[in-house]
């Protein structure tokens, strides 16, 4: 620091003048580098914060890979939850889940056997689905189904439909579909979906504060 | 606050959320905290046992100042006054 040494009132030395300049000129110097240091570090934050800031969102992102009823029920409940934390949220439907948005009311012709099989075989859409557990030929589901009216716990169809207004993003896999037949024309009807790839998903993910797989 | 001073407030929006279950309560409160200003209090009615523990966390997440809980025979009152 700088010591400014005034030993009388009024100078009539000319050393002890410049001393007294010097110290001042030295002082000056000394905040300007200060100032011009402090501004380096606040742009460098500033830049970092932004970085951070851009990186990770509030967002919510989740795999929903299984098309099993209590699954996909699980999957919704927390979407739809994680909207009251201003949180946005981005699903990605991929393999047999992609069974569960199927509408059944929807009719596409112009699918190969194979494809007519998996069609045939696989969920039409999500009032079919089964439980994960204690199916049991169709009982445990519809029992599943009766608790879950008699608890007050939504539907499927009430939670998509919730989901739908609150903007839950769907994005389902292109390379899924795909595989089992399904065709863009006979998903249900649903205001945010979009058919994409994996690309889309890790894009997604990445800037997720949370990620799930069910 | 207390229960007894919790009584007697009077809330700027009751939300009813009796009947509904998990994340009924929850999506309910985020629904109504939108038609009230900041400062303001809003009053929760639930039937779920997990909404107590739910909004409060919700409130501590989302900056709101959560008051407290007036248990009621079938149900619960959560108050809440709005960041």
């Amino acid at each position: 620091m700088i010591n400014i040494t005034y030993t009388s009132a009024k100078p009539h030395k000319k050393n002890e003048c410049r001393i007294i300049k010097l110290s001042i000129f030295a002082a000056h110097k000394t905040i300007n580098n200060m100032s011009i240091d402090i501004e380096n570090q606040i742009a460098e934050l500033q830049k970092k914060v932004g970085k951070l800031e851009k990186g990770t969102k509030d967002q919510l992102s989740m795999v929903v890979f299984s098309g099993d009823l209590d699954k996909i029920l699980a999957a919704m409940i927390i979407s739809t939850g994680a909207v009251a934390y201003d949180m946005k949220v981005k699903l990605f439907f991929t393999f047999w889940a992609t069974a569960a948005l199927r509408d059944p009311k929807k009719k596409v012709s112009g699918k190969n056997l194979i494809s007519k099989m998996f069609g045939m075989m696989l969920p039409k859409g999500k009032n079919k689905l089964k439980l994960s557990k204690m199916h049991m030929m169709g009982m445990g589901s519809a029992m599943m189904k009766g608790l879950m009216k008699k608890k007050n716990v939504a539907s499927l169809d009430e939670m998509f439909k919730i989901a739908g207004e609150l903007g839950v993003e769907i994005n389902i896999c292109e390379m899924s579909m795909d595989l089992m037949g399904f065709k863009k024309e006979e998903m249900m009807d649903y205001p945010h979906m979009n058919i994409c790839g994996v690309a889309t998903f890790l894009a997604d993910a990445s800037e997720s504060k949370i990620q799930l797989f069910i | 606050m207390n229960s007894e001073e919790l009584k007697n407030i009077t809330a700027s929006q009751i939300v009813d959320a009796r009947g509904t279950a998990c994340p009924g309560p929850l999506l309910a409160a985020k629904k109504a905290i939108g038609d009230i200003e900041s400062g303001e209090v809003m009053e929760i009615l639930s039937s779920d046992e997990g909404t107590k523990h739910d909004i409060p966390r919700w409130c501590e997440k989302m900056e709101h100042d959560f008051l407290g809980i007036v248990e009621e025979d079938s149900y619960t009152r959560l108050f809440l006054k709005k960041a």
